[in-house]
């Protein structure tokens, strides 16, 4: 009779998972850079080809780092929204244009609005690979000694910073 | 089928080239003979992030051409295959690697099939032995064919 | 005015599945005879209104009527003709009312041919069908119909996905689709035994041609895809173990297990526990299967555009048919009673065995294709299950079955001798695996260890599979003629052997494609050419092409071998009109002892283009094989007793 049951048992078992698995977002790469420190790096600033800047200058308080690109069409739909950050939020923003061209890129600011303290500039995109970025845009947010906190693939909108990065903010607060 | 004139075939080599990719150059990554085998393997086994469903050799997107230069990059420098896989691990987690690595979460994986064909065939043998030594030795329908037999005198 | 009439047909079969489902259960436990032919005609109606809902898609179609979101979606009106008609099964609604369709072709099948049937037995079986086809159809009209209008309508469809605008998408769904669906009908069959109680081994003789006919269309169905696959992406690749591939090879292995199955419960009597689980399992896996291509669970490349909503209602379809089915079994599992004896060492054993290794192969492929889902949902770090894993895992548990394939047939029922078995056999074994060694060798200068186990399993598998019915030609009296005797052997042991064979070939085909392939990426200039595997390919010129909904660009590659001219490949890099994704069309020369597959890659300038070039040995011994084994279990399933009585 035990033997007739494990069918079903098993079943059940299965039906569970696939229940919960339904919720979930299969293509999703979490970031196996939570946790972790940014990687160092060495770019020149978006604005100022003459100018470096490396991980050094992104620590030192909350942040977030920002991947975008000028041909990323989902990039310009939370452009807004990032202004926004930059302005009421009190939030340092720093932008990594992602295989871009220099002169679109600066343009594009000016044409759509810079929330960014500095942009650093990754033509080949090999910064972003050490970044663990996989598609435009990305937001990462780190703490004050450099360490990502979270990471955000998709679009930031005013319900994506609430729930997602509040808490988290506030959480890294009060450790401190 | 029209024969083709230049002034075409530039125009189509254009079309193509911005369907490709409108940043990197269409280029053909060129890997050196002695390093074409690994190469290639350690392409088969690493995960495309955009097309998902597609190894790292068959990918046609961006970030697989960058990722495909970086894996060739570190070939030449010298890495080990591990190395590279690491490397790729490190950044986008296990998730990249299409041979899901033996850790704590995955013994499961690796493991339970051999535990099933295990369980499987030792049980089925077990059963097999006790059921031929059983008292029982005709079975329940030839026994009840014997009573009607029987019963029909 | 067409799609509307094709929604209401929709709605009749719905209503006439009800009365299929309900009534016929109803007469065949309260015995009313009325009530139980109310079965045939319902199941004949269903499938009548399910065609005209299919012809009038079709319809829809043809005449490029884009007021149907649908067609929209999925054609265009340089489509060619024959792309349209396979655009109705192009994607998730189309091909759902393609499901239903060859559902209730099979229904209609099952009253039809069943006049020998008892009438409750048939009651109860075109009842669980109709169940089941209640669940689809309300599937298909409340979450995916494909006669939805829009409104405007479009001026021009979005085409259908240029990966399906080949000969392979007119024949792999359906197909796969009759293989899928068929197994419900031995599904029925053991869930009615389970019902009326009556769990002796009648209704297996009634039930194993339909699995036999099943498993047919599921082995040409799962071969069709590997082989549009391998036309049609590019890559030289002919299996990906993508989930949505998982999920049809792992019916395929239960449906294998449950043909061997029944064959046993109907000549011994015994298995029958097993025999009713199998025919349960094979058709849960199929909607299992229908859950993970169209609930967005899964990653995969055949996955149609995904919605919880549908996943759900599948998801409460699948706990309801597979909950209940297998409730029921443990419910009547005390009444199972016991067949004859046997030894460990005998026919029943080595079939018992057969059945527990392609169930646990097909619980390994379950766990790998489940378990970055297991992982997420149990929070844990997200991994990937690619083809390195299942290679690793599969391969070792296949041994075995291979080697069992050849004692099996040829060990007697009760109780066998290892030593009689092996005194027959092991010279066909040590040719076997001296061959697998020799082979190799021979040819390439080069082998693995694998790869002489693999070719000396198939070549055992072979050997003994020829020899089963050699050995029955071996015992006539001389009197005979050899083709007499040749004659007298019954379909059903042809049809065993060449499945096998088939079984064999396909290995090989495996083995040698996998261990000696070779291929090169490289630039090639216009005049140039490239050498692999001792053939010469030349670069000889591009031009550009029209064809009906695209625009390509050709490369005309001249093939040779040893200074012989011996054929002239041309891949394509197409640009669809509407899609403007970049495609590429291989070329293919088609040998039976290798293919050259010439790929065309990015142009690095006007004059130099990147090609792939693969040398894939032995590669359509994949699917001489697998046609091998659908002939096969032709030849089974058309076996003189089933023509003339109950089919």
């Amino acid at each position: 009779m035990i033997r007739a049951l494990l069918p079903i048992a098993f079943f059940t078992i299965l039906a569970g998972f696939l229940y919960v698995g339904l919720y979930k977002d299969p293509s999703l790469v979490p970031s196996p850079l939570i946790g972790k420190p940014i990687p160092s790096f060495e770019l020149s600033v978006l604005k100022d080809a003459d100018s470096s800047v490396t991980e050094k200058d992104f620590k030192g308080q909350i942040a977030l780092i920002n991947v975008w690109a000028t041909w990323c069409v989902a990039c310009k739909q939370e452009h807004a929204a990032l202004v926004h950050l930059a302005e009421q939020k009190n939030i340092p923003i720093y932008g990594l244009n992602y295989k871009d061209d220099r002169d679109l890129a600066k343009q594009w600011l000016i044409d759509y609005g810079d929330p960014y303290v500095l942009s650093a500039y990754d033509p080949s995109g090999r910064v972003a690979i050490d970044f663990g970025v996989y598609g435009a845009p990305e937001t990462f947010l780190i703490d004050a000694e450099g360490v990502i906190r979270h990471k955000l693939v998709g679009i930031m909108t005013a319900d994506v910073w609430q729930q997602q990065f509040v808490p988290k903010i506030e959480h890294i607060q009060q450790d401190l | 089928m029209s024969v083709k004139t230049p002034s075409k075939l530039y125009l189509i080599l254009a079309f193509l080239s911005v369907f490709v990719s409108a940043h990197t150059h269409a280029q053909l990554i060129t890997v050196e003979p002695q390093y074409q085998q690994r190469y290639h393997a350690i392409l088969e086994e690493l995960r495309c992030l955009v097309c998902q469903n597609q190894t790292l050799a068959d990918s046609s997107s961006e970030l697989a051409t960058d990722l495909r230069v970086q894996v060739k990059t570190m070939l030449e420098d010298g890495a080990s295959d591990q190395e590279i896989l690491d490397f790729m691990s490190a950044r986008y987690g296990d998730f990249v690697l299409y041979n899901p690595p033996v850790k704590s979460h995955t013994l499961f994986l690796w493991l339970g099939p051999f535990i099933l064909l295990f369980i499987g065939v030792t049980a089925t043998l077990v059963v097999v032995n006790k059921r031929s030594k059983s008292e029982q030795s005709i079975s329940d329908e030839d026994q009840k064919r014997i009573k009607e037999l029987l019963d029909k005198k | 005015m067409i799609p509307e009439l094709g929604q209401f047909a929709l709605i009749v079969a719905l209503c006439l599945a009800i009365a299929q489902a309900v009534l016929p259960l109803w007469g065949a436990q309260t015995n009313n005879i009325n009530m139980m032919s109310v079965g045939r005609s319902a199941a004949s109606g269903q499938f009548l209104f399910l065609l005209v809902a299919f012809l009038c898609l079709t319809y829809s179609f043809i005449a490029n009527d884009f007021s149907v979101l649908y067609v929209t979606n999925n054609s265009n009106t340089l489509l060619p003709i024959y792309y349209r008609i396979s655009a109705v099964w192009g994607a998730h609604e189309g091909s759902l009312l393609l499901w239903v369709l060859c559902l209730a072709g099979w229904g209609f099948a099952v009253a039809v041919r069943s006049r020998s049937l008892p009438e409750d037995v048939l009651a109860r079986v075109l009842s669980i069908m109709g169940m089941i086809s209640i669940g689809f159809i309300l599937f298909t009209l409340l979450t995916s119909n494909p006669f939805e209008r829009m409104f405007p309508a479009a001026s021009e469809g979005r085409d259908l996905n240029p990966l399906l605008q080949d000969p392979g998408l007119v024949i792999h769904p359906p197909m796969l689709y009759m293989g899928y669906v068929g197994f419900s009908v031995a599904f029925a069959f053991a869930t009615a035994a389970l019902i009326s109680g009556k769990l002796d081994s009648a209704w297996v003789k009634w039930s194993r041609p339909w699995a036999n006919i099943a498993w047919v269309f599921l082995t040409i169905g799962i071969a069709l895809g590997s082989w549009w696959a391998y036309q049609e992406l590019g890559w030289g690749g002919w299996w990906f173990w993508d989930p949505v591939e998982n999920a049809s090879f792992m019916p395929w292995l239960v449906g294998t297990a449950l043909i061997h199955s029944l064959a046993v419960t109907e000549k011994r009597a015994t298995f029958k526990s097993w025999t009713v689980l199998l025919s349960i399992l094979a058709f849960s896996l199929c909607l299992l299967g229908t859950f993970l291509v169209r609930s967005g669970v899964l990653v995969s490349v055949h996955s149609f555009a995904s919605d919880p909503a549908r996943g759900i209602y599948i998801l409460t379809f699948l706990a309801v048919v597979v909950g209940g089915s297998l409730s029921l079994y443990a419910w009547r599992s005390v009444q199972f009673t016991s067949g004859g004896r046997f030894d460990v060492v005998s026919k029943e054993t080595m079939l018992l065995l057969n059945n527990v290794l392609l169930v646990v192969s097909m619980l390994t492929i379950l766990i790998g294709t489940l378990y970055p889902l297991f992982l997420d949902a149990l929070g844990l770090p997200k991994l990937s299950v690619g083809p390195p894993y299942f290679s690793a895992v599969f391969v070792p548990l296949m041994l075995p079955l291979v080697f069992l394939m050849g004692l099996g047939p040829l060990a007697k029922w009760r109780r066998v001798t290892l030593k009689a078995l092996f005194n027959q056999l092991k010279a066909y074994f040590l040719i076997a695996l001296a061959l697998g060694v020799i082979l190799p060798l021979a040819i390439y200068g080069d082998t693995t260890i694998m790869t002489a186990i693999g070719i000396a399993a198939a070549l055992w598998a072979i050997f003994t599979a020829a020899y089963a019915i050699m050995r029955l030609v071996a015992k006539r009296d001389q009197s005979t003629s050899l083709f007499k005797s040749l004659c007298k052997i019954p379909r059903a042991m042809y049809g065993m052997s060449v499945a096998h064979i088939g079984l064999g070939v396909f290995v090989l085909g495996v083995v040698f494609t996998s261990s000696f392939s070779d291929q090169k990426e490289i630039a090639v200039k216009i005049g140039d050419s490239v050498q692999l595997a001792g053939y010469s390919f030349l670069l000889d010129r591009v031009a550009s092409i029209k064809g009906p909904n695209y625009q390509a660009v050709r490369a005309y590659v001249d093939v040779s071998e040893d200074d012989q001219l011996l054929t002239e490949l041309t891949p394509e890099k197409r640009i669809y009109n509407v899609q403007r994704n970049p495609m590429t069309e291989a070329s293919i020369d088609a040998g039976l002892f290798r293919d050259l597959y010439v790929a065309l890659g990015e142009p690095v300038s006007d004059q130099e283009w990147g090609v792939r070039i693969y040398y894939r040995p032995f590669i359509q011994w994949i699917w001489i094989g697998t046609i091998l084994m659908a002939l096969g279990g032709i030849l089974g399933a058309t076996d003189k007793r089933y023509r003339l009585n109950v089919k």
